[in-house]
C-alpha cells in the first residue's frame, strides 16, 4: 500500500537537546539522517531516527506527540529557535521536510520556560495551563440546567471572533516563543473566547482576576508587547486579544473597586 | 457463560428513558459524597461524565495518558455534531434522527440505546452553547446547521472545522472548574494498566505513572471507562497515534465481554499514504462531499495522466453513477468500498493507484474560488500542506482510512458491563452504531453517554452498594493485578530482542488492512488469524525495550499498548471470521449483492457477538445477544 | 485589596502602572521639549516662560513631585518586571531566534537606564545646578521690567561643554528609540490598539521620535554651531 516514490532523497543532522530528567543537565547530541523524503513529516523523521537509536542500543529521543494533524497541541518542538520551526501557523507535527534542505543541520530543543519544566529530551510539563484553566476558564453551569440553545443569540461576529481565540491547542508555544515566556497570548484567548461569549457575561470579571493570577502564579514573564507569541502560534491567534485581555483586566479592576457593598455578602436572609 | 441482560425497559419506544429514569434507584445526595468513582478517560465521553458527576457530589478520580485532559482524541473531531433540534424546520424530529442513525447502523444497533441518544441529542446543544462553545451562527445570531454524511435534513451543529475540539473544550471546562472546586482529582499522564475485580464487581484499577514510572493502585464504588476506539490496531488510521485499546484489552482479560470487534468504519476521505515512514492518515472532513465530485478516470490508461488532462467524458463520476439519489452524499462504508472497487479494477489515481479524485471545479465555477474558500479553506490549506498541492487548481487526492470501531466492550441499556461495577461510556462501548455510524454522531453519543445517562443509570447500581463498603486498596486482588503490570513491565524491559516496537506495528497493521480492511474474506481471515499469532510470539521474543522503568519511556508504553493490539486484532479476525453475512462496517467479499452492497442475514446474525475471554492460548468464546427489533423492521439499506 | 495594592500586585497592573507612568512622562517630555524650543526665539521668550514654571510655586513643586514619583515607579517597576522576565526562562535557547521583535523593544531597559543617567545628571545640571552657581544669579530683564532668572545663558554655556551636549544627544536620541517601542506598546497595554490601526501608530511612532530626536539634537548642535548665541 505505499507508494513508490520518485522524490529526490535528501540528507539532514539532527542536533537534538537531550536530558535525561529535569533535575539532570541536558546537551545536544547530532543524529545524521539519510534518506530524508521531502513529503515525510518532521515527527515522522524523528520516528525513524528513534528506531535507528534503539536498534543501535540507545535510548530514543523523548518527544511528546498525539493527534499529528495540528490540533491537540501535544507536539512541541523549538526547531531552529523557533517554536513549531519555520512555517506558519502550524504545529510540529504539521511541518514537513520540504521546509528543509539537503545537508541542513536542523537543531530541536524543547519548549523552555521555567513555567514549564523539561521532564525528558523534548518533553516538558505544561500542567501550568490547566491550572490557569482550573482558575476560571470556564462558564459555570451545571449539566441539565441549560436553556434552549436558541434563547440567547449570538451576533456572527462575536460568535465568530469567539471562536478565533477558542481556536487555541494550548501548545505553550506563545511561551516558548515570548522572550519573557509570558503566558498572555494563551490566557488572552481563554478569557476572550469566553468573554465574548454572552453566556460568559455573569463572570466575566472574576474569571480575568482569577486567570490572571494564577498565571502570575505559575512563574511565566510578564508581557512586554514584542507580539512573538502570536507570530509562531500555530492557529494564528491574534496578540488583539492580549490588549483585550489587558483592557478586559483594568476595566474589572476599576469596576470591582467602585462597586457599591452587597447586602447578600452577610450571608443568609434576614 | 458471561450473562447478557440488555435490561431494555418495557414499554412504548419513546417512552423507555422517561419511564427508566423514573424507575431508577437514587442515591441520597447526603451519600453521595461517600461513593467514589474512578473515570478513565477525558475524551468528550470521560470529562462530561467526571465533571457530571463530581456535581452530583460524587468523590470522581479522573485518570488519562495525556498529559492534560484537553489532549484527548475527541479533540480532532471536524465535521460536527447532530442533533434533532429540527431549527431548520425540514423535517427532523426525534424519530427521525432514530431511524437514520439505526439505518445507518444497519440495524445492528439496540433500539432502545438510539432512540435515547436521539432523545438527548437536544439537551446537548443546549448544554454546550451554555458553557460558552462557539457553535456556527447565522447572521440572526441562530445556531447555524449543515448536512452531514447521508442524512437528508441540515441537522448537524458545527464549530468551523473544530466542532470535536470545541465540544471538547467546553466538557474540559466543566471538568477543570470541578477539579478547582475539589470534587474531581485528576490525574494526568497516568495510564490505566490493569482493572481491579473484587468478589464479581469491579472496584479499582492499577495505573502506572509515564513520568516517574511508579505504580499505584487506586480503589472505587465503580469504575468507568471512557477510554477511546482502538482503530490503532490497524497502525495507519485517523486517530491519534497514541489513542489504544490497553484500557479496555485489559478488562476484556478481567472478565468484560468485547462486543462485535470487527465492526471497524473505513472513512473515505482522507488523504493517501505517501511512504514507509507514515505514521498516520488525515482525514479531510466528510464536508467537502457536500460540494467536491469524486471520480476516476473511465479507462486504466488514463490512471496515472495529469487529471486535467482526462477529458470529461473519461471521466467516471463513479458514486453519482452507482447511487444516483445519494451520489457523493452515499454513507461512508458504501462510498469507501466504491473507491476500492474503482482502485481495485487498476483505475486509481495517483503514483500508488491508490487515490480516488474529490474534484471541485464545479463547485468553483458555481461559488467561485472565494466561495468555495470560505467553506473550505482551512481544510485545502490542510491539504496543502500534506502534500504540497492546491486542491483549487488539481483535483485532491482521496483515499479511504480506518476512522472508526463501532465495536467496543459490551454494556447494557444503564452502560454498565458484564461485570458489576464496570461502566463504559464513548467509542470505548459497543452500543449505539450498530454496525457502522453516521457522521456527526460519534461526539454525539460521548456527551450523551456522559452528561445525560451515566449521571442517571450509576445511582441505580451505587445505590445498591453500601457506603464505605468499596474495598481498601491493599486487598489481595489489588496486588495481584499490580505485580501483574510490574511483571510485564520487567518482561518487556528484560527482553533481548532487536525490533523496535514500530516494527510490529507496522507488520500487524499491514496485516489488519490486508486481511480484515475493507473487505474481507473467509481465507483471508483464515490467513490472519495464522499469522497473528505468529506475530505475537516474535514480538515477545524479538521486541526491543530500551531504558528503564522508573523515567518517561515512550519506548514502554508503546510496547504494552502494541501487545495488546496484537491479541485485539486477533480477536478482531475471528469475529469477522464468524459473523457471516455483510453490514456496515463488515464488509465479507462472499456475502454480497450483485451490485457489491452488503448481504445481511438477519436470521443468524442479526445479535451482538460479545467475546469473552478464557484465558491465554484460548480461543475465547462467542456469547450473543439477541437484537429484538420491537419497533422498527429491519429493511435492506439502499442508497439508490 | 486597595486599587493601588491591587495595582503594585499582579503583573498586568504593574504593565499598567509603567503604561500610565510612562504616558506621563511621555507628556512631560513632549511639553518640555515644546518648551525649550523657544530658545530659538528671543531670549524674552524662554526667560519669561521659565519665570512663569517658577511663579507657580507649589504647583509647580506638586509637578515635580509627580512627575518624580511617576520616574520612581517607571523605573523600579521596569528593574522589578524585567529581573522576573529573565527568571522566567533559567536556561536559554541553544540557537536564539527572532520573529518580529523589535531591536528597540529588546533594549527598553538598557535605553531606560541611560535615560535615567542622563535625568539625573540633567537635574543636577540645570535644576539643581551643581558645580554652577552662577546660573542661579545671572538675571534677565522682561519687557515688562520683571526680573527673571537668564535660563537662556545658562542653557548655551551649559551646551557649550562638548560633552554635555554629546551625553544630552545620545540621551535624547535612545529616549526616542525607547519611545520608539514605548509608544505602540503603551497602548497596547492599555487595551486600547487593535491590528487595523497598528501601522498607522507605528508610522506615528517612527516620525514621532525622529522628530523629537531632531528638535532636541537642534539645540546643542545650534549652541555648538553658533547659531544659538549668548545674548548681549
Ligand atoms: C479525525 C477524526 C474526526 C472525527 N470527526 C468526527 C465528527 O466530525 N463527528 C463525530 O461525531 N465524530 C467524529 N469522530 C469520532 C469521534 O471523535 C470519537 O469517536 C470520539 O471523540 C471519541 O470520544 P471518547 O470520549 O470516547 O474517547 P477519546 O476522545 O478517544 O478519549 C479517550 C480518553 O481516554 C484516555 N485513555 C485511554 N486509554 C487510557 C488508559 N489506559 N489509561 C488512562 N487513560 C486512558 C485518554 O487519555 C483520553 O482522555 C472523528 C474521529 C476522528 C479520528
Ligand atoms: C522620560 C523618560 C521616559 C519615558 C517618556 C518613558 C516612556 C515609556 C513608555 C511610554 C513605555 C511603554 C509602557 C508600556 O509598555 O506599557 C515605557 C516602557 C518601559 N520603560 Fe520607559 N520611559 C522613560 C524612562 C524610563 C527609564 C528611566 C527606564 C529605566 C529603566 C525605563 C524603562 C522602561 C522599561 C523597561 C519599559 C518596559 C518595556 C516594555 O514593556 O516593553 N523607562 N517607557
Ligand atoms: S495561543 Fe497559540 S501558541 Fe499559545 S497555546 Fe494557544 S495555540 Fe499555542
Ligand atoms: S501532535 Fe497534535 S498538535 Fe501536533
Amino acid at each position: 500500500m505505499v507508494a513508490p516514490t520518485t522524490k529526490k532523497l535528501f540528507s539532514v543532522t539532527l542536533r537534538v537537546w537531550r536530558q535525561a530528567g529535569p533535575a539532570q543537565p541536558g546537551h545536544f547530541v547530532d543524529y545524521p539522517a539519510a534518506n530524508v523524503n521531502p513529503d515525510m513529516s518532521f515527527l515522522e523523521l524523528l520516528d525513524v531516527v528513534n528506531d535507528g537509536i534503539t536498534k543501535d542500543g540507545g535510548e530514543p529521543i523523548a518527544f511528546a506527540h498525539d493527534c499529528r494533524e495540528g490540533i491537540c497541541g501535544t507536539c512541541s518542538c523549538t526547531i531552529n529557535g523557533k517554536p513549531h520551526g519555520p512555517g506558519q501557523g502550524i504545529a510540529t507535527c504539521q511541518l514537513y521536510m520540504r521546509s528543509f534542505a539537503d545537508g541542513d543541520t536542523i537543531v530541536v530543543e524543547p519548549f523552555r520556560a521555567r513555567a514549564f519544566p523539561i521532564q525528558k529530551d523534548l518533553v516538558t510539563d505544561r500542567s501550568a495551563f490547566d491550572q490557569i484553566q482550573q482558575a476560571g476558564g470556564f462558564i459555570s453551569v451545571r449539566t441539565g440546567a441549560a436553556p434552549d440553545a436558541n434563547s440567547i443569540p449570538v451576533p456572527k461576529e462575536d460568535a465568530d471572533l469567539a471562536m478565533d481565540a477558542a481556536a487555541c491547542i494550548g501548545c505553550g508555544a506563545c511561551v516558548a516563543a515570548c522572550k519573557n515566556a509570558s503566558a498572555m497570548l494563551f490566557v488572552a484567548a481563554k478569557v476572550s473566547h469566553l468573554g465574548l461569549m454572552p453566556q460568559g457575561q455573569p463572570e466575566r470579571d472574576k474569571r480575568v482576576f482569577a486567570m490572571v493570577q494564577t498565571m502570575d502564579a505559575a512563574g511565566f514573564g510578564n508581557c512586554t508587547n514584542q507580539y512573538e507569541c502570536s507570530a509562531v502560534c500555530p492557529k494564528t491567534i491574534t496578540h488583539d486579544f492580549i490588549a483585550r485581555l489587558n483592557r478586559d483586566y483594568l476595566g474589572a479592576l476599576f469596576r470591582a473597586k467602585f462597586k457599591p457593598v452587597s447586602n447578600a455578602a452577610g450571608g443568609g436572609g434576614s | 457463560m458471561a450473562k447478557l441482560d440488555s435490561k431494555t425497559p418495557a414499554g412504548p419506544l419513546a417512552d423507555k428513558w422517561q419511564k427508566h429514569k423514573q424507575e431508577i434507584k437514587l442515591v441520597n445526595p447526603a451519600n453521595k459524597r461517600k461513593y467514589e468513582v474512578i473515570v478513565v478517560g477525558a475524551g468528550l465521553a470521560g470529562s462530561s461524565a467526571a465533571a457530571t458527576l463530581a456535581e452530583l457530589g460524587y468523590r470522581v478520580k479522573n485518570f488519562v495518558f495525556h498529559d492534560s485532559p484537553r489532549r484527548a482524541h475527541s479533540i480532532a473531531a471536524q465535521g460536527g455534531i447532530n442533533a434533532a433540534k429540527n431549527y431548520q424546520n425540514d423535517g427532523d424530529s426525534v424519530h427521525r434522527l432514530f431511524y437514520d442513525t439505526l439505518k445507518g447502523g444497519d440495524y445492528r444497533a439496540r433500539e432502545a440505546n438510539v432512540h435515547r441518544l436521539a432523545e438527548v441529542s437536544v439537551n446537548i446543544i443546549d448544554q454546550c452553547a451554555a458553557q460558552g462553545v462557539p457553535f456556527a451562527r447565522e447572521y440572526g445570531g441562530l445556531l447555524a446547521n449543515r448536512s452531514f454524511g447521508g442524512a437528508q435534513v441540515s441537522r448537524t451543529f458545527y464549530a468551523r472545522g473544530q466542532t470535536g475540539q470545541q465540544l471538547l473544550l467546553g466538557a474540559y471546562s466543566a471538568l477543570s472548574r470541578m477539579v478547582g472546586a475539589g470534587g474531581v482529582e485528576l490525574h494526568t499522564n497516568s495510564e490505566m494498566l490493569d482493572l481491579v475485580v473484587v468478589d464479581g464487581h469491579a472496584k479499582g484499577i492499577i495505573v502506572r505513572d509515564l513520568i516517574t514510572g511508579a505504580v499505584s493502585r487506586h480503589s472505587a464504588d465503580a469504575v468507568i471507562l471512557a477510554t477511546g476506539g482502538y482503530g490503532n490496531v490497524f497502525n495507519l488510521s485517523t486517530y491519534a497515534r497514541q489513542s489504544n485499546a490497553t484500557a479496555i484489552w485489559r478488562a476484556y482479560k478481567r472478565g468484560a465481554c468485547l462486543a462485535n470487534p470487527c465492526y471497524t468504519q473505513i472513512h473515505p476521505t482522507c488523504i493517501p499514504v505517501s511512504g514507509d515512514y507514515q505514521s498516520k492518515l488525515t482525514l479531510m472532513s466528510e464536508s467537502l462531499r457536500n460540494d467536491g465530485r469524486i471520480w476516476v478516470p473511465k479507462k486504466k490508461e488514463d490512471a496515472k495522466k495529469d487529471p486535467a488532462s482526462i477529458a470529461e467524458a473519461d471521466r467516471d463520476y463513479f458514486l453519482e453513477r452507482i447511487y444516483p439519489s445519494f451520489g457523493n452524499l452515499c454513507p461512508r462504508d458504501v462510498a469507501s468500498r466504491a473507491a476500492k472497487r474503482m482502485c481495485d479494477e487498476g483505475r486509481g489515481a495517483g503514483e500508488s493507484g491508490l487515490g480516488v479524485y474529490l474534484d471541485f471545479s464545479d463547485a468553483i465555477n458555481r461559488l467561485g474560488e472565494a466561495g468555495v474558500r470560505e467553506r473550505y479553506g482551512n481544510l485545502f490549506d490542510i491539504y496543502h500542506e500534506i502534500t504540497a498541492e492546491s486542491a483549487y487548481k488539481t483535483p485532491m487526492r482521496i483515499y479511504p482510512a480506518v476512522h472508526y470501531t463501532m465495536g467496543g466492550l459490551w454494556v447494557d441499556y444503564n452502560l454498565m458491563s458484564n461485570i458489576p461495577g464496570l461502566f463504559v461510556l464513548g467509542e470505548a462501548n459497543f452500543s449505539d452504531h450498530g454496525a457502522n455510524r453516521l457522521g456527526a454522531s460519534a461526539l454525539m453519543q460521548g456527551l450523551a453517554d456522559g452528561y445525560f445517562v451515566i449521571p442517571y443509570t450509576i445511582g441505580d447500581y451505587l445505590a445498591q452498594q453500601k457506603p464505605g463498603s468499596r474495598p481498601p486498596a491493599d486487598r489481595a486482588e489489588f496486588k495481584q493485578a499490580e505485580e501483574n503490570v510490574t511483571a510485564m513491565t520487567k518482561r518487556f524491559l528484560a527482553n533481548q530482542g532487536r525490533e523496535p516496537v514500530s516494527h510490529f506495528h507496522k507488520r500487524l497493521g499491514k496485516l489488519m488492512w490486508e486481511y480484515c480492511g475493507m473487505a474481507r474474506t473467509k481465507q483471508g481471515l483464515e490467513t490472519a488469524l495464522q499469522k497473528i499469532p505468529a506475530l505475537r510470539e516474535e514480538f515477545h521474543a524479538n521486541v526491543k525495550v530500551p531504558g528503564s522503568g522508573d523515567t518517561l519511556n515512550q519506548s514502554l508504553e508503546q510496547a504494552g499498548r502494541v501487545a495488546d493490539f496484537i491479541e485485539l486484532g486477533e480477536l478482531l479476525c475471528r469475529d469477522a471470521l464468524t459473523r457471516e453475512e455483510s453490514c456496515g462496517g463488515h464488509f465479507r467479499e462472499e456475502y454480497q449483492h450483485p451490485d457489491g452492497e452488503c448481504k445481511r442475514d438477519d436470521e443468524k446474525f442479526g445479535h451482538v457477538a460479545a467475546w469473552e475471554y478464557q484465558g491465554e492460548g484460548q480461543t475465547p468464546l462467542r456469547n450473543t445477544e439477541p437484537l429484538n427489533y420491537e419497533f422498527t423492521k429491519m429493511s435492506v439499506r439502499s442508497y439508490k | 485589596m486597595n486599587l493601588l495594592g491591587s495595582l503594585f500586585s499582579s503583573s498586568l497592573g504593574r504593565k499598567f502602572l509603567m503604561a500610565a507612568t510612562g504616558l506621563v512622562l511621555f507628556g512631560f517630555v513632549t511639553g518640555h521639549l515644546l518648551g525649550n524650543l523657544q530658545v530659538f526665539l528671543p531670549p524674552e521668550k524662554i526667560n519669561a516662560y521659565g519665570h512663569m514654571l517658577e511663579s507657580l510655586g507649589a504647583g509647580l513643586w506638586l509637578i515635580r513631585l509627580f512627575l518624580l514619583a511617576c520616574v520612581v515607579i517607571h523605573v523600579w517597576l521596569a528593574i522589578q518586571l524585567t529581573l522576573e522576565n529573565r527568571a522566567a526562562r533559567p536556561q536559554d535557547y541553544g540557537v536564539t531566534h527572532t520573529n518580529r521583535a523589535t531591536l528597540a523593544s529588546r533594549v527598553m531597559a538598557r535605553t531606560g537606564l541611560v535615560v535615567l543617567a542622563f535625568i539625573l545628571f540633567h537635574l543636577a545640571h540645570f535644576t539643581v545646578r551643581i558645580g554652577h552657581p552662577q546660573w542661579s544669579e545671572h538675571t534677565f530683564t522682561l519687557l515688562n521690567g520683571t526680573k527673571v532668572r537668564d535660563i537662556h545663558t545658562m542653557m548655551v554655556q551649559g551646551f557649550s561643554n562638548v560633552g554635555v551636549s554629546v551625553f544630552y544627544i545620545i540621551a535624547v536620541g535612545l529616549l526616542s528609540y525607547h519611545l520608539a517601542h514605548g509608544i505602540v506598546s503603551m497602548l497596547q497595554t492599555l487595551g486600547l490598539k487593535n491590528e487595523k490601526w497598528t501601522l498607522g501608530l507605528e508610522r506615528f511612532a517612527v516620525a514621532y521620535c525622529w522628530g523629537y530626536f531632531l528638535l532636541n539634537a537642534a539645540i546643542p548642535v545650534a549652541v555648538l554651531g553658533g547659531l544659538v548665541k549668548l545674548h548681549a
